[in-house]
């Protein structure tokens, strides 16, 4: 791993000039640092350093002493000898120490690159027109920057199985492996779940699954982002987009409160793929294969498309006008959605008001596996709390409704998201109550609603979250929606200005963050939309510090720290 | 401001009033040219020769085996100035032993003639040599859709054409030749 926690400096001097770096970080990182590239395959950042693709070989040397005495030895000038290393070493595994003098554009250094990549690219195939890495590969890329720009290889190149298939998602291309066993490294180390080595010497060595396994883990997509050429392939995405089309959003997965920060890759308004997004207080370079499936949600054939009253289909302005005569009912009840962005929350929050409706929540929880995937199966459950949607911790059910049905202090319902039906209320109970769903996709609740309102995935709209640290991330839209869908704020937003005609309420994100972080108590005070980074803002969670949070310990989340947090 | 100056017209001497040496002169070019060689061409019924390099309308070509050259590797589609070209990328199917090794295949290709500028850089940036602009030059329809060329109509018009490379085929006797792993 990169860094040693020691945050000290020291001085380097890299290709001439004295620079500060971090102590205990290699020399690969500290070149970084100063804007200085030193090519590497098999070393990553978040992974043990294994040292064998060879390609980030520098020359080194360190001040000259006396071995007897320890005097240091002086040139004529009186300036310190440097002892140059005859021969090139590795900067990945190669730490830095004061005073050490750094070449990452000597001749040597040229040589051995060049070296490197033509033993890289002897037996590697010409498949770029065919190869899903086309565009992202790193042999490309250093072949073009560092290679020697010919070939003198004139023998035939290497024969390999094309389409080993090493999992349910994961097909391997064996002629493109370059061996630098990142993959392998990362099964080991991140998920714990040992299935790739390779067998075979020379130029027959082959990566594969130790026998009777397979790469089935729920994050063995990491391995296709990870390999640096096109050997480790998605299954899924084999053959689909060219990567240059593509145009990459930052998001933020909705899969579970873990909020990976990811990319969004699309051409067109049609989503392609999902990547992760490295952040190194959430998800490292990581994130969940089911994390990466959601996308498909979008063109799913039961997305609501259009917008009806009683099962009439209509535009929808009438729509959200006959919503509005419902939402006057006196017995109100809003069932908010975990799901929602925080500002979608909080215009709910303030409709509730304006109603003086009752509020209702459910959480969806799953198992936890101590990595990406937490236990609670929603993005923003910390955002219902934070603006104060709900004070407590919601349960897995919608049962408090039948309660309130059952005293019949509830005959209208707004439901965002949710489905009523498998929350733990039955068809009869619901049988006096007007149902407004607003959804993304059609569920029982939907198909029984008096009025429904489309509306965006997370994926069509912008918007923030708070994950299981209490750590605002905001997300970009990263497609545009269906045609005549708006989003959940601006329909929530037009509610608002139809209830109350005297405050006039703004579907603008930016506007609304304005009145969310107005409030002096509330964690979100004096917090910009814009001002949001792309790796988000760690919030105060003590106010909350009672609560029964479901989240077991896992990649940079700890509930015990969430405890301390607060005890403090 | 610059100061309009009007010239006085010279008035016509009788010849230029009669206007006949002018019309001598032009009739001279018209019986000059009657019996020099045609130069103009019945079209259509008479089709010019298309020089060597004429950039006519792109089209698909298939290797002397009949086979597809194009990979769909997309290149030419992200080239292409005018966004003319359409490539919905596919796989080729394992089974498909005439392809071995090429793995990928249009699903389907389209070239719209009403965007295409005739530039050539498809056929510049194409790796495979599966796009060339030949001597076809004309092309009409009576809608828009018609004026798209698909998959099939743009190998109908491409043919084949000379291959001197072989590249897959190379691959593949590298793995009959024992270089197999």
């Amino acid at each position: 791993m990169g860094s040693n926690g020691n945050t000290s400096s020291i001085t380097i001097n890299l290709n001439g000039n004295d620079v500060d770096v971090p102590a205990g970080i290699n020399l690969v990182e500290a070149a970084a640092i100063h804007g200085t590239e030193v090519p590497h395959y098999c070393y990553h950042p978040q992974l043990s350093v294994a040292g064998n693709c060879r390609m980030c070989l520098v020359e080194m040397g360190n001040p000259m002493r006396d071995r007897g005495t320890g005097e240091p030895i002086l040139d004529e000038n009186g300036v310190q000898k440097i002892g140059w290393i005859p021969k090139p070493v590795i900067g990945c595994g190669t730490n830095v120490t004061p005073g050490m003098h750094i070449k990452t554009e000597s001749s040597m250094v040229t040589d051995s690159r060049e070296g490197i990549m033509e033993f890289l690219l002897v037996n590697h195939p010409l498949d770029c027109p065919i190869c899903d890495q086309a565009g992202e590969c790193r042999l490309q890329e250093f072949a073009t920057d560092y290679g020697r720009g010919y070939s003198r290889y004139v023998e035939r190149k290497n024969v390999k199985p094309k389409r080993t298939r090493l999992g349910p998602r994961v097909t391997l291309d064996d002629e493109r492996c370059i061996l630098c066993s990142r993959c392998i490294r990362f099964c080991q180390e991140v998920v714990d779940d040992d299935v790739l080595g390779f067998v075979d010497r020379g130029s027959f060595s082959t990566l594969t699954c130790f026998p009777g396994k397979e790469l089935s883990n729920n994050y063995s997509l990491n391995t296709v982002d990870l390999c640096p050429v096109g050997a480790l392939t998605s299954t899924d995405f084999r053959f689909k987009m060219r990567v240059w089309f593509l145009k990459e959003s930052p998001g933020i997965c909705t899969e579970s409160s873990a909020g990976s920060n990811i990319l969004v890759s699309s051409r067109e308004g049609v989503i392609h793929r999902i990547t992760p997004r490295r952040n190194d207080s959430v998800n490292d370079s990581w994130m969940a294969d089911s994390g990466r499936e959601l996308y498909k949600s979008v063109t799913n054939e039961k997305r609501l498309l259009t917008s009806s009253v009683e099962s009439q289909k209509c535009d929808l302005s009438s729509a959200i006008n006959s919503a509005v005569t419902f939402l006057q009912d006196k017995k109100l009840g809003i069932v908010g959605s975990c799901h929602s962005s925080l500002e979608e929350q909080y215009l709910l929050t303030k409709l509730a008001k304006t109603t003086k409706a009752k509020k209702f929540l459910r959480g969806h929880f799953g198992d936890d596996d101590g990595i990406l995937v937490s236990a609670d199966r929603t993005p923003n459950l910390r955002g219902t709390l934070v603006t104060g949607f709900s004070t407590k911790y919601p349960t897995d059910d919608l049962t408090e409704i039948s309660e309130a049905i059952d005293k019949k202090s509830i005959s209208t319902l707004l439901v965002v998201g949710e489905d009523l039906f498998n929350s733990g209320l039955t068809p009869d109970q619901l049988k006096g109550v007007s149902i407004i769903y607003i959804g993304t996709h059609e569920n029982a609740t939907s198909s029984r609603a008096n009025v429904v309102l489309p509306s965006l995935t997370s994926f069509e709209k912008s918007g923030s979250f708070i994950n299981r640290s209490f750590r605002l991330q905001k997300f970009k839209q990263a497609v545009p929606g269906p045609a005549g869908l708006l989003p959940d704020l601006h329909i929530i937003a037009s509610f608002l200005n139809a209830l109350d005609q005297e405050k006039e309420q703004t579907s603008d994100i930016v506007s609304i963050w304005k009145q969310l972080s107005k409030s002096s108590t509330n964690p979100l005070h004096k917090i910009k939309y814009t001002d949001i980074p792309q790796d988000g803002i760690q919030l105060d969670s003590t106010r909350w510090s009672d609560l029964d949070f479901v989240e077991k310990k896992a990649m940079h989340f700890s509930p015990r720290k969430l405890n301390k947090v607060t005890q403090n | 401001m610059a100061k309009t100056v009007v010239l006085p017209r010279e008035p016509l001497s009788l010849s230029e009033r009669t206007y006949l040496p002018q019309i001598v002169t032009g009739l001279k070019t018209t019986f000059s040219n009657m019996f020099k060689e045609k130069v103009t061409l019945q079209y259509p019924e008479e089709k010019p020769i298309i020089p060597k390099n004429y950039r006519g309308v792109p089209t698909l070509v298939k290797d002397p085996n009949g086979r597809e050259k194009c990979v769909s590797c997309q290149l030419c589609e992200f080239v292409c100035p005018p966004k003319a070209i359409r490539i919905t990328p596919g796989a080729v199917s394992e089974d498909d032993n005439s392809r071995a090794h090429v793995e990928k295949a249009p699903k389907e290709f389209e070239i719209n003639m009403l965007r295409c500028i005739y530039c050539g850089y498809c056929q510049e940036v194409c790796p495979e040599e599966a796009i060339f602009l030949q001597e076809e030059y004309s092309s009409s329809g009576y809608s828009r859709e018609e004026m798209i060329n698909k998959k099939d109509k743009l190998y109908e018009l491409g043919g084949t054409l000379p291959d001197s490379h072989y590249k897959w085929d190379k691959k593949k006797s590298a793995e009959d030749d024992g270089n197999d792993h």
